[in-house]
């Protein structure tokens, strides 16, 4: 089965003859060409996948696009205004939260949506927020920095 | 995945009516089970009919005595919920506790019900809180739901749309949570009634069940002391590579211990 799914993508109005079984990941990344999303583990565990649909942090490879009927979704490349980088994503350059750079957009985008939800963050809470986005890279010490930084600047 | 039909239903006569119509259906809540056991086709439904679009299952309504969630609230719904939190905080740190962030924006009430997870935290609080499962066919008491691990006694095309609680004097839910997938190891819920005391254990049998001996033991006296060294039998518990049995009705005592110190 096939069926027409309409959303909005970063203010973009975009639409796409999928099948039923498509998942918003492959939705994002496939058919409306926005790769900034990653697939990292594909089982709902790593949130390398993480996008806001309609203002909620959401694992994109744990939901069909056609869930997403006429949704409003923010995906990594929908934070920066032009050259200029969200607070969230200068906080993390700031703060050396990356290194290989895989998990980030998912890690970004439950940070901006940790901010939004918490006016007052701490190390711990942030720790515990950060319970469905995995790096295998830093440790967590500078993201956790970086998202305190970034929620404090945003 | 392997392919599907697609609806979503706009209420719960016309969810019915697909199913009925549909060759191997499976109704879609949250999704948070069933989509990653479609990516690893473990199920081959003909049709999945999603629920999001039914109005009216995600709605909280407070009574005397009781507390009637819908069955399409999310679990972070549940938990940001300020009638939830002052009427039975059990409840709200129960389901602020499942899984991640992500997971508890899109899992639902109803469907961690309807799934019945043997590791999941909503039976301990539906059993442990005395709750009816509302259908869309009739009311079943959370004892007589929760048959066997993953299984209930839902019948074919039955759907869930309200589960209503019994609201208790004070209840603590407290878990030894895995620490990769926070699912319950164990979970202990202690929910303490006017004449009753209930303690619903989850994560530690096929499915959740009752402590007659603790209950009996808080019941006449409701403090820690009560059940020091009253243990469940290990024999009927599930084993893993996560904890065995001795180990697992060790930590059915020690949570149970837990909730009651966090009832205060």
């Amino acid at each position: 089965m096939t069926l027409t799914v309409k959303m909005t993508v970063n203010g973009n109005a975009v639409s796409a003859e999928v099948e039923a079984r498509t998942l918003l990941v492959q939705f994002i990344r496939d058919h409306i060409g926005l790769t900034g999303t990653h697939v990292g583990c594909d089982t709902s565990q790593c949130g390398a996948c993480v996008v806001h649909v309609d203002g909620k942090a959401i694992k994109s490879c744990t939901i069909l696009a056609a869930q997403c009927q006429d949704s409003t979704i923010v995906t990594i490349e929908g934070l920066a205004d032009g050259d200029t980088l969200h607070p969230m994503q200068e906080a993390f350059r700031d703060n050396h939260g990356l290194q290989c750079g895989f998990c980030t957009p998912g890690m970004v985008m439950s940070a901006v949506d940790i901010a939004a939800r918490h006016p007052h963050l701490d190390e711990a809470l942030v720790r515990q927020e950060l319970e469905g986005n995995l790096c295998r890279c830093t440790g967590y010490h500078n993201i956790v920095k970086a998202v305190l930084a970034g929620a404090a600047s945003s | 995945m392997y392919e599907f039909n697609y609806h979503r239903a706009t209420s719960l006569e016309s969810a019915a009516e697909i199913y009925s119509q549909s060759e191997d259906p499976v109704y879609l809540a949250g999704g948070m089970t069933l989509i990653p056991t479609l990516k690893q086709r473990l199920a081959k439904p003909s049709d999945v009919i999603d629920l999001s679009g039914v109005d009216g299952l995600s709605d909280v309504k407070q009574s005397a005595e009781t507390l009637t969630i819908g069955s399409m609230t999310t679990h972070a719904a549940v938990a940001a919920n300020s009638v939830v939190s002052s009427i039975i905080p059990a409840l709200s740190a129960l389901a602020g506790g499942i899984g991640d962030p992500h997971v508890r924006n899109k899992g639902t009430l109803g469907g961690s019900v309807a799934n019945n997870d043997p590791s999941a935290d909503y039976p301990a609080a539906l059993v442990g809180l005395d709750a009816i499962v509302i259908t869309n066919q009739r009311e079943i008491p959370a004892e007589e739901f929760f048959i066997g691990m993953f299984e209930t006694s839902l019948v074919e095309g039955e759907l869930i749309s309200h589960v209503r609680f019994n609201i208790p004097d004070k209840a603590a839910y407290m878990k030894f949570a895995n620490p990769a997938s926070r699912y319950a190891i164990v979970g202990v819920m202690v929910a303490k009634f006017p004449g009753e005391v209930r303690v619903a254990i989850t994560g530690a049998g096929p499915a959740v069940f009752r402590s007659g001996e603790m209950e009996q033991a808080l019941a006449s006296e409701f403090s820690i002391g009560a059940i020091d060294g009253v243990k469940v039998a290990p024999d009927e518990l599930n084993s893993d590579i996560h904890a065995g049995q001795e180990y697992r009705a060790n930590l059915v005592s020690v949570m149970a211990a837990r909730a009651v110190e966090m009832c205060g």
